[in-house]
Parts: C-alpha cells; sequence; structure tokens
C-alpha cells in the first residue's frame, strides 16, 4: 500500500510510459490479462486527453483499499483550460479534440469507478479506480 | 520505434514488434503509403499481435491508413488483434468500421489472396 507512482505527461512518448506503469502496477495487485489491458486502455484515453487539452499534466497511480474491496486507482490533473460543461463532456461522440469523442466517457464504461472534476481556468481532475474481484 | 515493413510478393507486411507512440503509428502510415507505391503493391498486412493497447489513436491510425492505401489500390488486413484487446475495444466504443481483420499473418494472406484474384490481377 502507499505505493504511488506519477508519471508526467507532456508527450506521446509519456502516455506510453504511464499505461506500462499502470499495466505493472496493475498486475503487481493481481489483475487478470483482460483487467490489465482494460486499465491500460483507460490510462492512455485518460493521458491523451490531457496531452490533447492541457497540453501537459500528471497521471498518479496507486494501490487502492477500500474496506474489503481492493484495486488500483489513476489520478489524472492538469493545469488545462478545464471543461465547461462536463456532463457532455461525459457523452459518447462528443469531442472536442482530434479523438474519436470516446476518451472520458470509454474510460468510464472501462472503470468501475470515475470521478471527474473541472473548473475552467483552472484545470481538470479524473479519479478512476478498478477493483479486482477475487 | 519505426516497424519494419516487408515485401512478400505483391503485398506489403508490417509486423509491430512493441508499443508504438503516436508519432511512430503516423510514421508506419507515411512508410506504408510510400512504399505500396514503390513495390506497386496490391495489399498490405498490419500485424497488431505484440500489440497489448489498442486505444483510441491507434485505432483512428489504422482506419487512416487502409483508407489510405485503398485510395492508393491497395487493401489493408489488419490481423493479430489479442483477445483482451478486442474485449478492452469494444468497451471503450472503438470500432474498426469497414477496415478487414483476420486472426493471423496466415489468414490475412488468404483474404487479401481472394480479394486480389477477384479484382482480376
Amino acid at each position: 500500500m502507499e505505493k504511488e507512482i506519477a508519471v508526467g505527461i507532456k508527450s506521446d512518448t509519456d502516455i506510453v510510459a504511464a499505461r506500462e506503469q499502470g499495466r505493472c502496477l496493475a498486475e503487481r495487485i493481481g489483475f487478470t490479462p483482460v483487467e490489465l489491458t482494460v486499465i491500460s486502455t483507460a490510462i492512455s484515453e485518460i493521458a491523451r486527453n490531457i496531452i490533447e487539452h492541457a497540453k501537459s499534466g500528471e497521471i498518479v497511480l496507486s494501490e487502492y483499499q477500500n474496506g474489503t474491496k481492493h484495486g488500483i486507482q489513476i489520478t489524472a490533473s492538469d493545469q488545462g483550460p478545464g471543461i465547461p460543461d462536463v456532463n457532455r463532456a461525459m457523452q459518447d461522440d462528443y469531442s472536442t479534440g482530434k479523438g474519436l469523442g470516446l476518451g472520458l466517457p470509454g474510460s468510464k464504461r472501462l472503470m468501475d469507478e470515475f470521478e471527474i472534476q473541472s473548473h475552467v481556468g483552472q484545470g481538470t481532475v479524473v479519479v478512476m479506480r478498478k477493483w479486482k474481484y477475487l | 520505434m519505426r516497424v519494419p515493413i516487408h515485401k512478400q510478393g505483391s503485398y506489403l507486411i508490417a509486423s509491430i514488434q512493441a508499443a508504438l507512440t503516436d508519432a511512430d503509428l503516423l510514421q508506419l502510415q507515411d512508410d506504408l503509403s510510400s512504399k505500396v507505391g514503390r513495390y506497386r503493391s496490391r495489399g498490405a498486412i498490419v500485424d497488431v499481435t505484440a500489440l497489448d493497447v489498442m486505444d483510441s489513436f491507434a485505432v483512428r491510425t489504422l482506419r487512416s491508413i487502409a483508407h489510405m492505401l485503398r485510395l492508393r489500390g491497395a487493401e489493408t488486413v489488419i490481423v493479430g488483434i489479442q483477445p483482451e484487446v478486442a474485449f478492452a475495444m469494444v468497451q471503450l466504443g472503438l470500432t474498426l468500421e469497414d477496415v478487414a481483420t483476420a486472426l493471423d499473418l496466415e489468414e490475412g494472406l488468404a483474404y487479401l489472396d481472394t480479394l486480389t484474384k477477384k479484382s482480376g490481377s
């Protein structure tokens, strides 16, 4: 526990680094191969969101325990422009960037818990968690 | 890491060896588009067996590659999507739309053979 891995996100190579670090941590926690891929994919999308909308930011990966639930927590934060309408950004096909408009809603579908806080002019914080099922 | 592209008869085979950055994927797109012309290829296979993640950018770029190569007169097949990757893609909502896929290299080659035979070459 209490292990935290921070990955700075500034370029496309950092997206690969973040998802590989996430896969390693998830593997140590004991997720299945399918879950490892699901977690890496969600990290990739959320890291890509940082690059596209805020240019730079950070992803913090940690092991997470809440009562009997055990899993991985991924926090993505940036000091970018923020999202004026979070509800709209969470809809499929709503895209302002160069992606497919699946980044935020898609990542939410991949994970078990997904929280987003965004303030215009201050930035965005996404916290997502995946639980390990025994 | 640049993806090696081999010529096999009238086809090109791009074998992805490791995780790709966005820049690597765009490089692959450029390389395939130019090599299809240089070798007058009728088909291209992109082998993604080694990819443990296909996110929205990777999928969008593979779609672009297939569409660009079709405009250059070649058909593209994506082969080797791993079962976990397929699962994550579906959950994320990603599709390759009209891009052909096959289980592995062998099936991909067989598919291209049927296509190029049909077009009378």
